[in-house]
């Protein structure tokens, strides 16, 4: 009781006290809190994956009655992930929002907001009773999207905000629908009742209520095609509220999901066979449009829904398990989607964050007006390596270890199946080559772009490397994703747990991963020490051979042209040029361009703007349509007083009217029947 | 073990005959068969030059193209014998470092800031991962045919009894042969020696580099070709006694490295725009043999 009473005072005083301080105050205060919500849940959540399960009964109100809050395995793995993401993240904060100093009152809401967003995200992993659920689901919407446009001036920052809050609340929506069905049949918000009333009723009914909460939490997640809100909101947000976002408040929509497979009973193959072909569509077309873009952080926004998709591959891959009885498929299934959540809200935040670094020093994402960032701050351009060949899949990092565990359940699974299971997981297999490939290509050029090559822009200020104390959180996440990748068995054994609550669904034997195809995972970390001990050796030998002969620097070798610009480097649009002529099918890109004419051409210029299709056709196509449509009742809105009364007093008499004219056509129906 | 050793070696003739082959082939007399490894040997020794556009990526990135080679080599076993690195899925491991080297690659390509590297960086990116499907079917069905997930497993369970699976192992070998093509940047794909930077793939990512790096680039490809040509042996060998079994591997290395040499003698390479559909076509044959391994394990309903 004690702990949640602190949980909820101390960041109420905190956030009292906060616009009463003096900047520097203000700082501490906001990390202050953070650390804090992050060591007091982070402290039960790693009791709780050493084997004390956190229990504890509100009181609560008259409407929601008693409010259940409950760490189990499944909260504890996102709670510690919120944490490090908050508290990395926050760290990097402090410093990005440096440059705002001379704006107190924004950077008072800010903090507040920051602190908000975080314990909101917390409870959500806690709370077990849809209403305190919703009211917290709705803190979150609502201090994300106010975080969100931190440079509320800039048009484009509001329109994106607004964009993710609708889209937001269209989630609530279909959240709501799901709790008061069943609030309404069971008379019970907990959610055990949930679990109850999927117990005691029919297979459709359950999958029609799965697939509400599935929806509303797939709208958060960004799974395809409800991701139109992402590739807005991230860009504009400020770098540590994007690293956040993309790392971690996505992940509360696959929480949810997550959460809902517990308690709902669902025939399991069906869902999982429905959530893999929405999650290899997520793969797949996020990382097909990510290539495209020209801003850096709208391409990362994009691989957020291709890593949404691997993840979803993960969860489809463990329901389908539970729906054949097959444990191990079912296990690494859900290893494979709970390490890649974390996995994922590693490299990602790290993306963004020096993503953000880059912005700070040279105020663009504009990639094509990027290049040669690397001489400036080599560090950021190692951290941002890191982070590429993490989010690649390319071992020794941590994205090659959950591709493999879900390579391994695709193959493990080849063993049992049937034509038609068969069929579909070559077609997965086939997807996570294909993703890999595809993020490959965007990272090399993302990363050759942006940070290699020469600067393709002369900008009026000096581009230098950001203090060091906020490079801090960035090494540390780097050598998480390095450790994960190196050490993957540790992480595997305090999945154990969270995964059992999923084997447990269907009462599947599964005691941990060594009985499993995983004691590769030992291998593989060997084989990466091969590797970095391989580079070392080669390494030295280089520095041995070169010391004794001579090392001339000169111009890259132009093919007999000396006199080369920097304009005269591959941009990123040549980079990508084949390839998206090749799936040109799948794109919608703007074109403007006035070709070079005559025999001394004067100005010539070409302007490419990649669109998504799914965007026009689902959300633009409709929403135009039913303005147009809307619009022709325009005639009632005359701006005549009058005419608003009279509208105000046809309401009041048709609201008034219903009841009676409901009484009305029952005894007409009753005399019909008569008949 | 026993593969690595197999594999060095054959890593030292292999591209010498394809030389040899091609020169033979338009008349001339050609260069002996160790060539080019004399000539590695004495890039080993030069002086380097690097580019003043380009930072530590540069530097860094043939060491780590070249580790990247040798881990995957490690993992590719001979007949019975493993690999030194042996485990459940480990020709994932070997596809995902071999993507490891190209990564570094490619990026020490854009680093020059040349107008050439970057189009054969973004070639390379292209091709590469088209080439990735084609690799993971083919596996998978071999592993479905077989019930393993490693390679030494596999390779040993291959029986060769039915036609079906000798045309299955006809179909894999030609997909090997076709992806370590396209891994070596060889003819149907990218040629070699032409002179032209504008046609090029995997040679105009290499122009700046020189000495040791363009040295250790070199043997990387030579272990590359030899690491696809005993992958490609291990279709046929089974479980034949090694006595046999290691003669018939050089005599079929040699058999490769020859019909290399033909191809890039009397064929030309494809328009720039074809390679694409043409790698694509890999994974249509890749999916074949995953319907002729379902067919064998009486999964084709």
């Amino acid at each position: 009781m004690n702990l949640v009473w602190s949980f909820i005072l101390i960041p109420f005083i905190a956030i009292c006290l906060i616009p009463f301080l003096k900047m520097k105050g203000k700082a501490i205060a906001v990390y202050g809190v953070i650390s804090f919500i992050a060591f007091l849940t982070g402290y039960l959540a790693i009791q709780t994956l050493s084997g004390e399960n956190f229990h504890l009964t509100l009181p609560g109100s008259y409407v929601s009655g008693p409010i259940n809050l409950e760490i189990d395995a499944l909260s504890a793995w996102f709670i510690l992930i919120i944490n490090f993401g908050f508290i990395t993240g926050g760290f990097y904060g402090l410093f990005y929002m440096k440059a705002y100093i001379d704006q107190p009152k924004n950077l008072n809401l800010h903090g507040i907001l920051f602190i908000l967003l975080h314990a909101s995200l917390v409870s959500l992993c806690v709370i077990q009773n849809s209403i305190a659920f919703l009211v917290a689901w709705e803190i979150m919407a609502l201090s994300a999207f106010l975080t969100v446009i931190f440079e509320h001036e800039k048009v484009a920052t509001l329109r994106a905000g607004i964009n993710f809050l609708i889209q937001a609340h269209i989630s609530i929506l279909f959240l709501m629908i799901g709790f008061i069905w069943v609030a309404s049949q069971t008379g019970s918000y907990d959610f055990s009742a949930i679990h109850n009333y999927s117990l005691t009723h029919s297979e459709p009914v359950s999958l029609m209520l799965f697939l509400f909460f599935f929806i509303g939490f797939a709208i958060k997640a960004g799974f395809v095609p409800f991701h139109t809100w992402l590739p807005y909101a991230h860009p504009v947000a400020p770098a540590h509220i994007s690293g956040i976002m993309s790392g971690i408040l996505i992940k509360i929509g696959i929480f949810g999901i997550l959460r809902m497979l517990m308690l709902i009973q669902v025939n399991y193959s069906t869902i999982g066979s429905m959530i893999l072909v929405i999650s290899i569509i997520s793969g797949i077309y996020g990382v097909m449009l990510a290539i495209l873009q020209h801003n850096l952080k709208k391409l990362l926004a994009y691989h957020s829904i291709e890593n949404i998709g691997i993840i979803g591959i993960g969860i489809g891959l463990g329901c389908i398990g539970l729906g054949i009885n097959n444990p191990v498929l079912s296990s690494l299934g859900f290893a494979g989607a709970l390490l890649h959540t974390l996995n994922h809200s590693l490299f990602k935040s790290l993306l963004f964050f020096t993503a953000g670094n880059v912005y700070q020093a040279t105020h663009t994402l504009d990639i094509e007006k990027l290049g040669g960032i690397v001489k400036k701050m080599p560090q950021t351009s190692i951290l941002f390596l890191i982070a590429a060949l993490a989010i690649c899949g390319l071992p020794p990092f941590n994205g090659f270890i959950s591709e493999f565990i879900l390579y391994t359940g695709l193959y493990h699974w080849f063993q049992d199946a049937q034509m038609g299971s068969l069929i579909s997981i070559i077609f997965t297999v086939t997807a996570l080559a294909m993703i890999g490939g595809l993020a490959l290509m965007c990272f090399t050029k993302a990363f050759g772009v942006v940070f290699l090559g020469n600067p393709r822009h002369a900008f009026q200020h000096e581009v230098k490397e950001v203090p060091f104390l906020q490079l801090i959180p960035l090494y540390a996440i780097a050598a998480f994703i390095i450790l994960i990748g190196l050490f993957p068995k540790i992480f595997m054994n305090i999945l154990i747990q969270p995964v059992q609550l999923f084997t447990g669904l269907k009462q599947l034997p599964f005691a941990g991963f060594q009985t499993n195809d995983l004691e590769a995972l030992v291998s593989i970390s060997h084989a990466s020490w091969y590797l970095i001990l391989m580079v070392l050796l080669i390494l030295v030998i280089k520095k041995w051979v070169l010391s004794k002969s001579t090392v001339t620097v000169s111009p890259t070798w132009g093919c007999g042209y000396t006199a080369p610009t920097a304009k005269i480097q591959y941009t990123a649009s040549s980079f990508v040029k084949t390839y998206s002529k090749l799936f040109g099918l799948f794109f919608l890109i703007s074109k403007r361009e006035k070709e070079a004419q005559g025999i001394f051409p004067s100005e010539a210029h070409l302007e490419t703007h990649p669109y998504d299709k799914i965007e026009k056709w689902l959300i633009d196509f409709p929403t135009v349509n039913f303005k147009i449509f809307m619009g022709r009742f325009r005639f009632f809105q005359n701006g005549k007083l009058q005419f608003y009364i009279l509208y105000g007093i046809i309401f009041i008499i048709s609201i008034i009217s219903i009841p009676l004219l409901y009484d009305k056509i029952i005894q007409f129906i009753g005399f019909l029947k008569q008949l | 073990m026993l593969s690595l050793i197999l594999i060095i070696l054959t890593a030292t003739f292999f591209t010498g005959i394809i030389i040899r082959t091609k020169s033979i082939a338009s008349g001339r007399k050609g260069p002996g068969i160790f060539q080019p490894v004399k000539d590695v040997i004495r890039l080993f020794k030069k002086g380097t030059v690097y580019s003043e556009t380009s930072g530590f990526v540069f530097r860094i990135a043939p060491t780590i193209y070249f580790s990247s080679v040798l881990v995957a080599m490690l993992v590719v076993p001979f007949g019975q014998s493993k690999g030194i690195i042996s485990f459940n899925g480990d020709f994932i491991f070997f596809a995902y470092v071999l993507g490891l080297g190209k990564f570094f690659s490619i990026i020490g390509a854009m680093d020059t800031g040349s107008s050439f590297e970057g189009m054969g960086a973004s070639r390379e990116a292209l091709y590469s991962m088209f080439a990735e499907p084609a690799f993971f079917i083919l596996m998978g069905s071999l592993g479905l045919l077989t019930g393993y997930t490693s390679f030494q497993e596999i390779f040993s369970a291959l029986h060769l009894g039915s036609p079906i699976s000798y045309a299955l192992a006809v179909l894999a070998a030609f997909v090997f042969l076709m992806i370590a093509m396209i891994e070596n940047s060889r003819m149907p794909i990218d040629d070699p020696k032409t002179h032209l930077e504008l046609t090029m793939v995997h040679e105009v990512m290499i122009l700046d580099n020189s000495g040791f790096d363009l040295g250790l680039i070199l043997t990387a490809g030579f272990i590359k070709f030899a690491i696809y040509g005993t992958i490609i042996f291990n279709l046929f060998s089974g479980t034949i006694a090694y006595a046999y079994a290691i003669p018939m591997f050089f005599v079929a290395q040699l058999f490769l490295a020859f019909a290399v040499g033909m191809i890039e003698s009397f064929m030309a390479r494809f328009r720039m725009n074809q390679n694409a559909q043409f790698i694509v076509v890999l994974s249509s044959v890749s999916l074949l043999i995953f319907f002729g391994a379902l067919l064998i394990s009486g999964k084709f309903v």
